[in-house]
């Protein structure tokens, strides 16, 4: 694509989420539709760090446990430390970041399905420890956590106080529409600089690529915090949203979505995860209707996809070169 | 005059296995020394304990009387010492050129936050690699298929496309892995040559092979290795009519016809 067509696309796109789905919600009244889209920029937000260790070649199904991890540390602060949850939120994300660093020191040696188990093991360490620790409030989690507050600078609203507002479902919309804009905007920056090159240099041959002297420990390192910093993100605002937190607010099972959100959108699209999100979340609700047969025609078709498609969705309408869709 | 690198009493076991035993020489600057020996006789373990792929279990690796055993890989590539691969390391998904421009790595004057944020720096040296890469492609004889995807790539040129990720990184000292394998006489006498080039760029080379006729014309020095330890050490012509040498080899051909 020529650059101005990349630009119209992006401002297309922009335009796209934050005027005219917002008009549409509210010509036709269905309000629940907020709900389900601010889910899913949330989840792509979280899948979009799994997808960034599928880039190092790393199968990543450990993306709750960041997610659950930063839910909790945003919530214990604002409920018992009376943090302002604008501040918790890039607390959660650093924390996530630092706990995954000491993690991932061990385990990011690993390869292939060992490296796969190990995170997913830790989705269920997540939700025991949650369980276990005496701040958390065990398995009845933590309840009736107050929405967001204001920020103001020199008496100008920049953000006004959630609690005061009349539906707090378009502010939460915008506010993670806007975070996982700005998430795949730097994750989009990421790929196409040099940094992208290394670690596709890493999923490529690990050996060669430190006997051109890459530190692979370390970049590996890079790129999962970053990965876990986007899990706690997506997770602190998935508690400010539905206000409570439990162990089983992100399980083995959100794992798995997250590393499934990748593969439909395709694996070699930054933008694959975000569109596996909005296909793989809805794919789901309009399957609804079918009732006990929901989970077999949903596994079916995704294996069906898996097979037909193996390089995502993206893959349809941008064959070849790994360039990403807008 | 110090050598450029030094291997001092090298030893390495796996298990009751002696791979290489005390094992010592020297490489001296922009010479092309060889490393010989009949299968087995641990080359390919010395090669990578040069290059510190492999962890020694004593003796040590001096470059430029520093010591570089044990180090990370990545840490004696940075020093100098870059070793290449045999056959089909390289990244297969990207084309010849990303190959190369992505090996230029240790050359950059940026920061991974630089190269995110596109400073002035990042930019001076993507098109700094770039020119780089495809000089180093011209030099190869790679120019023609640079836009080709690497794990297309026919064999002779996959081995001349490793070396070209070598000499990207700008090594002072290149280790190639049995440069020579696997090639027909007119493909390996062009490699010969291309090994000369290397040379005349100022790189030292050390290379293990046991194709016996090419290392015969290329190499300034031999050293020869036969069951891990080293039997001898000398020019070509000395190499040649060195007893030891033809028992080795010669004893262990009587072995593969059965003799």
């Amino acid at each position: 694509m020529s650059r101005t067509a990349q630009l119209l696309s992006v401002a297309a796109f922009l335009v796209a989420v934050l005027v005219v789905v917002p008009w549409l919600i509210h010509a036709t009244g269905r309000w629940d539709l907020y709900y389900t889209l601010t889910s899913v920029a949330l989840l792509s937000i979280a899948s979009a760090g799994v997808w960034l260790t599928f880039y190092i070649g790393r199968i990543n199904i450990g993306q709750g446990a960041y997610a659950l991890m930063g839910g909790y540390v945003s919530a214990i602060l604002v409920v018992q430390y009376g943090v302002s949850f604008w501040l918790t939120l890039p607390i959660a994300g650093i924390f996530c970041a630092c706990a995954s660093v000491l993690i991932g020191l061990p385990i990011l040696r690993l390869r292939g399905v060992y490296f796969a188990m190990i995170t997913l093991v830790l989705t269920e360490v997540a939700r025991l420890l949650a369980l276990a620790l005496p701040i958390t409030n065990g398995a009845k989690g933590m309840v009736s956590i107050p929405l967001p507050g204001g920020i103001s600078i020199f008496g100008l609203t920049l953000i006004p106080d959630f609690a005061t507002l009349e539906n707090v479902k378009p502010a939460f919309y915008y506010l993670s529409v806007v975070l996982m804009i700005a998430c795949y905007a730097g994750l989009y920056r990421l790929v196409h600089s040099r940094l992208g090159h290394l670690c596709r240099s890493l999923q490529q041959n690990e050996e060669l690529a430190s006997s051109i002297g890459v530190n692979i420990a370390n970049l590996r390192l890079i790129a999962y915090s970053i990965s876990s910093f986007l899990g706690g993100i997506g997770g602190a605002i998935f508690v400010a949203i539905s206000q409570s937190v439990y162990p089983s607010s992100f399980q083995v099972a959100d794992s798995i979505n997250f590393m499934l959100n990748c593969f439909l959108g395709g694996l070699g699209y930054v933008f694959g995860p975000m569109l596996g999100t909005l296909v793989l979340y809805f794919g789901w609700d309009l399957l609804f209707q079918t009732g006990r047969f929901q989970l077999l025609i949903f596994s079916s078709v995704l294996i069906f996809l898996m097979v037909v498609l193996p390089n995502g969705l993206l893959s349809i309408r941008l064959p070849g070169k790994g360039k990403a869709g807008q | 005059m110090t050598a450029l690198l030094e291997v001092r009493d090298l030893t390495k076991r796996f298990g009751g296995l002696i791979a290489v035993n005390n094992v010592s020489f020297s490489v001296e600057d922009k010479e092309i020394l060889s490393v010989i020996g009949p299968n087995g006789a641990g080359k390919s373990t010395l090669f990578k304990l040069i290059a510190s792929f492999l962890r020694t279990t004593s003796g040590e690796v001096l470059f430029r009387n520093e010591r570089i055993s044990n180090l990370a890989p990545h840490t004696v590539a940075r020093k100098g010492v870059v070793r290449t691969f045999q056959e089909t390391t390289i990244f297969r998904s990207m084309t010849v050129r990303e190959n190369v421009v992505i090996a230029h790595h240790l050359r950059s004057r940026t920061n991974l936050a630089g190269y995110f944020f596109g400073t002035a720096a990042a930019r001076t040296d993507e098109t700094e690699f770039g020119r780089s890469a495809d000089e180093i492609l011209g030099f190869l004889g790679l120019d023609g298929i640079k836009d080709e995807l690497a794990s297309n790539l026919p064999q002779g040129h996959l081995r001349a496309l490793g070396i070209a990720i070598g000499l990207a990184t700008g090594p002072q000292i290149l280790l190639l892995d049995e440069p020579f394998a696997g090639m027909n006489h007119d493909e390996t006498m062009r490699t010969v040559e291309l090994v000369r080039g290397v040379r005349d760029r100022g790189v030292t080379v050390l290379l293990v092979e046991h194709d016996m006729p090419a290392v015969m014309s290329i190499s300034d020095r031999i050293v020869v290795l036969n069951f891990g330890e080293k039997i001898a050490e000398g020019t070509p012509a000395e190499i040649q009519e060195n007893e030891r040498v033809i028992e080795a080899y010669l004893g262990s051909e009587d072995d593969a016809v059965g003799i």
